[in-house]
C-alpha cells in the first residue's frame, strides 16, 4: 500500500503521516515512511511517503504508483497527482494556500475555483476539511479531519485510530483530536458497489 | 518473542538507540540537517552526556577527548560539517582510540537543505578510517553499535554514513524489552600514552605504519563480516550497492543476485571478485558518487555504473528502472497522468514575525556588495528581498566581504556587508570577524541574532544560555564578544523597528570601517508571543503594494487592495510601519 501526502509546511503533513505509519505498525506489518525536515519546512510544498505491507524496500513512492494521495491543499495536489495509480484516489482539501511568488504579485497564479474544477474532472475528491477544523474551533486538526475522512479507504479498524492518538498526541490535544477524526469520519461515506466515496458537504 | 518490540524509528532516533545501548556516555554535534535528531534524541537518553559543540570540528576534538579518556563516545553532523571537522578526522585516525569512537556524516544527496551534495565515503578513502553504509533504522541502530565495536578493536573512530532517506525515513526497528545497555566504562585515571596521541613527526610517523597495519586488519575483517553479503537468486544480473540505494534496487531487480555492502571502506575487494564469478554482469548502484564503482573497476572488472546512473541528484526506484530498462511489475496500474507543468512553485519562504523581514525590508535599496551565510536568513537571497549576493558555506559571509573589499578597494564604490546568524556567527563567523580586524578591512558585519539556531528546528547555542540538556549556562554576549575582537563600533538594533533600523544601517554603511550591528529579536516561532491579527482598512488602502515588499507570508493581494491573512498573521505589526496611509492597524 502506497500513500502519498502533500501539503504545505505547518499543516500537520508529518503527524498525520506518523499516524498512518503507527496503524500499520500496530497491525504487524512492514512500513517505511520519508519525511521532509529543514529548509523545506519553511512555508514549503511538503511531501511524505509510507509505504507498508509484508516487506517494504523503498522508503520512496514511485511515480503513478500511489494507492491514495492525500493533499492538504489543492495546489499541491494538482503538484502531486502523477504519483497516483490508475486504481487510486485522490483526497484533497479545496482550500489554496498562495505561494509566495503568487501572493507577491511575482508570478502568474492559478484561481482556486479552476484548481477544484480541474481536480474534479480528474476524478479526485474534495475534503473541506480545513473548513470543518475551524466549524470545531481549531484549525490546526486539519490533518485529523483529513484521516478520519480517509480512514474508510485504510484497513484499519477504527478503534485502532483512537489508540495510535492516544499513543502520539500530548493529552491536553486529545480530545478535540478525536472529535476531529469523528467528525472526518462523518464528511465521506463510500459506496458499496464500487468502492468510490461521495461528499456529504 | 515477547521481549522484543518493534517500534517505528527514523534513522537518527535509530542511531541514538544504537550508540545507547552500546554503552555510549559522550555525545557532540553541531545541527545540521539531516543530522540534528541524532543528538536530540540521543539526549533524551539520561546516561548519556550530549553537548551541541560550538562546531563540528570541535565536537569531533571533544569527542575524541572523551574516547582517549576511555569512554565509547560520538560524534555527529551532516556532510558539510564533516569538512569543518576534517582535522581531527584525518589525526584521529592516526591516534586511534581507547573508548570507541564513531563519527555519524549525514550526507544530502537532493540538496534538501544543503549548500551541496558531496558523497562522504570518500573521507573513508582520504582520512584511512572505516566507513559503514546502513540502509534502513534497524542496520543504523545496530551498525552503530557495531561501530563502537570495530572501533575500540581495531583502534580507528569508524564513519558512520547516513544519507537524508536513511536519516529522516521511519521504519521498523525490534528492540529488546529489557534493558539491553551495555555497561559503562570501567573508568581510571587519564592514562598518559605520548607516541599514541601525540602527532610530533617522531611519533606520527611511527603511528602511520601502524595505521596502516590496522587498515590491513580491517581489510581481512571487511571481507568477511556479515554486513557485506551476497544474496544469490538468478545469476543474470548481479548489482552491487550500499545504502538506500539497496532498498531502491532490490524495489526493482525482487529476483536479481545482490553483494549488499555496509563496510564499503576498506573495500572487500576478494568478496567483490567471488561475487563477479558469480554472475554474468555486474551494475554498481549507488547515489551521487562511483566510490564503489571505481573500486570495482580498479579490480579489473567490467562494469555498468555511472555511465548510465545519474552523478547528481538522489535516486529512487523509478530512475533506476527507466535506466536499466526494467518494467514495472505493476505496470499496469501506471497512472497515465503526467505531472502537472502550470502549478506554481512553492519555495520555502520566511515565517510572518520573522525578524529577519524587518531586517531585509531595511536593507533594501542599499547598494551593497552583501555575503550571505548559512541559516534561514539564506532566503533574503530570494525575491523580493534580493538581499544577498553569496552562500558559501558557514561563516563566509565575512570572509568574503573582506576578500572583496581588499580585491576592489575604490574600484567600487559600494560598501562591504556581511549577513550571518547568531549560532553561525559562533559556529566560524569569530575567525573571520578578527581576520577582517586585524587586516584593516571596511566590512559592515550584521549579525541576525535570532537567539536560536532557527532553521534546524530551534536548537540552543552559546548566546541562549541553555545547554542540550536543558541545563542552565553562560549566555555569550555577543556585543562584547566582538568588542574584545577589536570592533570599535558594535550596535544593537531591534529589526522590528524599521525606520530605526535603516537609519542606523545607512549611516554605517557610510563610515567606510569594520563595525558589527546586531539586529536582534526571538525568532517569530520561538517568542510565540502572538499578537491579535493586524487588519487592513480598504478605505484607505491605496494599493501602493509597498507592505508587500516585506515579503510577509501574511500578506497578500486582491481586488487592487492589500490584504491580511488572518490565520497567517502573528501582529508583529512591521507592514503597519512600511504604509504610507497608515491602513494597517
Amino acid at each position: 500500500m502506497n500513500l502519498l501526502v502533500c501539503g504545505v509546511g505547518g499543516q500537520g503533513v508529518l503527524l498525520f503521516s506518523r499516524v498512518v505509519a503507527h496503524l500499520a505498525l500496530t497491525m504487524g506489518l512492514d512500513v517505511k515512511m520519508s519525511e521532509v525536515h529543514g529548509m523545506a519546512q519553511r512555508g514549503g510544498s511538503v511531501t511524505s511517503h509510507i509505504r507498508w505491507g509484508k516487506i517494504v524496500y523503498s522508503p520512496l513512492i514511485e511515480e503513478g504508483t500511489a494507492d491514495i494521495v492525500v493533499a492538504f491543499e489543492q495546489l499541491e495536489a494538482l503538484r502531486y497527482i502523477h504519483f497516483l495509480a490508475k486504481t487510486g484516489k485522490l483526497f484533497y482539501d479545496p482550500l489554496q494556500i498562495e505561494p509566495l511568488p503568487v501572493q507577491l504579485g511575482l508570478v502568474e497564479g492559478l484561481s482556486e475555483s479552476a484548481v477544484n474544477s480541474r481536480l474534479s474532472a480528474l476524478g479526485c475528491y474534495p475534503v473541506p476539511a480545513f473548513k470543518l477544523a475551524c466549524e470545531l474551533g481549531e484549525p490546526r486538526i486539519q490533518n485529523t479531519v483529513m484521516l478520519g475522512a480517509i480512514s474508510h479507504f485504510l484497513e484499519f479498524p477504527i478503534s485502532l485510530y483512537q489508540e495510535v492518538l492516544r499513543s502520539l498526541i500530548k493529552s491536553q490535544h486529545l480530545e478535540i483530536n478525536l472529535r476531529a477524526l469523528t467528525a472526518g469520519r462523518n464528511i465521506i461515506r463510500p459506496k458499496t458497489k464500487d468502492g468510490s466515496p461521495t461528499s456529504l458537504g | 518473542m515477547s521481549n522484543i518490540v518493534q517500534q517505528l524509528l527514523s534513522g537518527n532516533e535509530a542511531v541514538a538507540r544504537g550508540a545507547w545501548e552500546a554503552g555510549c556516555q559522550f555525545a557532540a554535534a553541531y545541527p545540521g540537517t539531516p543530522s540534528t535528531e541524532i543528538l536530540e534524541s540521543l539526549a533524551t537518553y539520561p546516561e548519556v552526556y550530549c553537548e551541541w559543540s560550538v562546531n563540528e570540528k570541535v565536537a569531533l576534538e571533544v569527542a575524541l577527548g572523551a574516547a582517549l579518556a576511555g569512554v565509547r563516545s560520538l560524534a555527529a553532523m551532516k556532510h558539510v560539517g564533516l569538512n569543518v571537522a576534517a582535522d581531527p578526522l584525518f589525526s584521529s585516525a592516526y591516534i586511534g582510540v581507547r573508548g570507541g569512537l564513531v563519527v555519524v556524516t549525514a550526507d544530502d544527496p537532493g540538496l534538501h537543505s544543503s549548500q551541496n551534495e558531496q558523497d562522504n565515503r570518500f573521507y573513508g578513502l582520504a582520512a584511512k578510517i572505516p566507513v559503514l553504509c546502513p540502509s534502513d533504522s534497524q542496520e543504523a541502530k545496530d551498525w552503530t553499535r557495531l561501530g563502537f565495536e570495530i572501533s575500540e578493536e581495531f583502534d580507528i573512530p569508524v564513519l558512520l554514513r547516513l544519507t537524508t532517506r536513511v536519516a529522516h525515513s521511519r521504519s521498523v526497528v525490534k528492540l529488546p524489552t529489557a534493558d539491553g545497555r551495555r555497561p559503562a566504562a570501567d573508568l581510571g585515571e587519564f592514562q598518559k600514552e605520548l607516541p599514541k596521541m601525540n602527532l610530533l613527526p617522531v611519533f606520527a610517523r611511527v603511528r602511520h605504519i601502524d595505521l596502516e597495519r590496522r587498515l590491513d586488519k580491517l581489510q581481512r575483517y571487511s571481507e568477511t563480516t556479515p554486513i557485506n553479503r551476497m544474496e544469490i537468486l538468478e545469476t543474470e544480473l548481479g548489482i552491487i550497492c550500499d545504502g538506500v540505494a539497496y532498498q531502491y534496487a532490490r524495489e526493482v531487480f525482487p529476483s536479481a543476485s545482490f553483494l549488499k555492502l555496509g563496510m564499503v571502506y576498506p573495500f572487500p575487494r576478494e568478496l567483490v571478485l567471488k561475487f563477479a564469478e558469480k554472475v554474468k554482469e555486474i551494475v554498481v548502484i549507488e547515489e551521487v558518487d562511483p566510490f564503489i564503482e571505481l573500486q570495482t573497476r580498479a579490480l579489473g572488472l567490467k562494469v555498468r555504473g555511472k555511465d548510465v546512473l545519474p552523478r547528481t541528484g538522489e535516486l529512487n526506484p523509478a530512475i533506476i528502472r527507466r535506466v536499466l530498462g526494467q518494467e514495472n511489475s505493476e505496470g499496469d496500474r501506471r497512472q497515465a497522468e503526467s505531472p502537472v507543468e502550470d502549478v506554481p512553485n512553492r519555495p520555502p519562504a520566511l515565517c510572518p514575525g520573522c525578524p529577519h523581514l524587518g531586517l531585509f525590508y531595511s536593507l533594501q535599496k542599499q547598494k551593497a556588495i552583501i555575503g550571505g551565510d548559512i541559516g534561514c536568513y539564506t532566503l533574503g537571497a530570494l525575491p523580493p528581498h534580493n538581499a544577498m549576493d553569496t552562500c558559501i558555506d558557514m561563516g563566509a559571509s565575512i570572509t568574503f566581504a573582506h576578500g572583496v573589499d581588499k580585491a576592489l578597494g575604490d574600484a567600487d564604490p559600494r560598501p562591504r556587508v556581511a549577513i550571518i546568524g547568531d549560532s553561525t556567527f559562533f559556529h566560524s563567523g569569530i575567525t573571520g570577524l578578527i581576520n577582517a580586524v586585524y587586516n584593516n578591512s571596511n566590512v559592515v558585519v550584521i549579525i541576525a541574532d535570532n537567539r536560536t539556531t532557527g532553521m534546524t528546528g530551534h536548537q540552543d547555542h552559546p548566546g541562549t544560555g541553555k545547554t542540550l540538556k536543558g541545563l542552565e549556562t553562560v549566555k555569550i554576549d555577543i556585543a562584547a564578544l566582538c568588542r574584545a575582537c577589536g570592533v570599535k563600533e558594535c550596535i544593537r538594533v531591534d529589526p522590528y523597528r524599521l525606520k530605526e533600523t535603516k537609519r542606523i544601517i545607512q549611516k554605517t554603511l557610510k563610515e567606510k570601517k569594520t563595525a558589527v550591528i546586531i539586529s536582534e529579536r526571538t525568532c517569530a516561532l520561538v517568542a510565540k508571543e502572538k499578537k491579535p491579527p493586524k487588519r487592513i482598512d480598504p478605505e484607505k488602502c491605496i494599493g501602493c503594494r509597498a507592505c508587500l515588499s516585506l515579503g510577509c507570508p501574511a500578506l497578500s493581494f486582491s481586488n487592487g487592495k492589500a490584504l491580511i491573512i488572518e490565520t497567517r498573521c502573528n501582529g508583529c505589526g512591521m507592514c503597519g510601519e512600511i504604509c504610507p496611509k497608515e491602513a494597517i492597524g
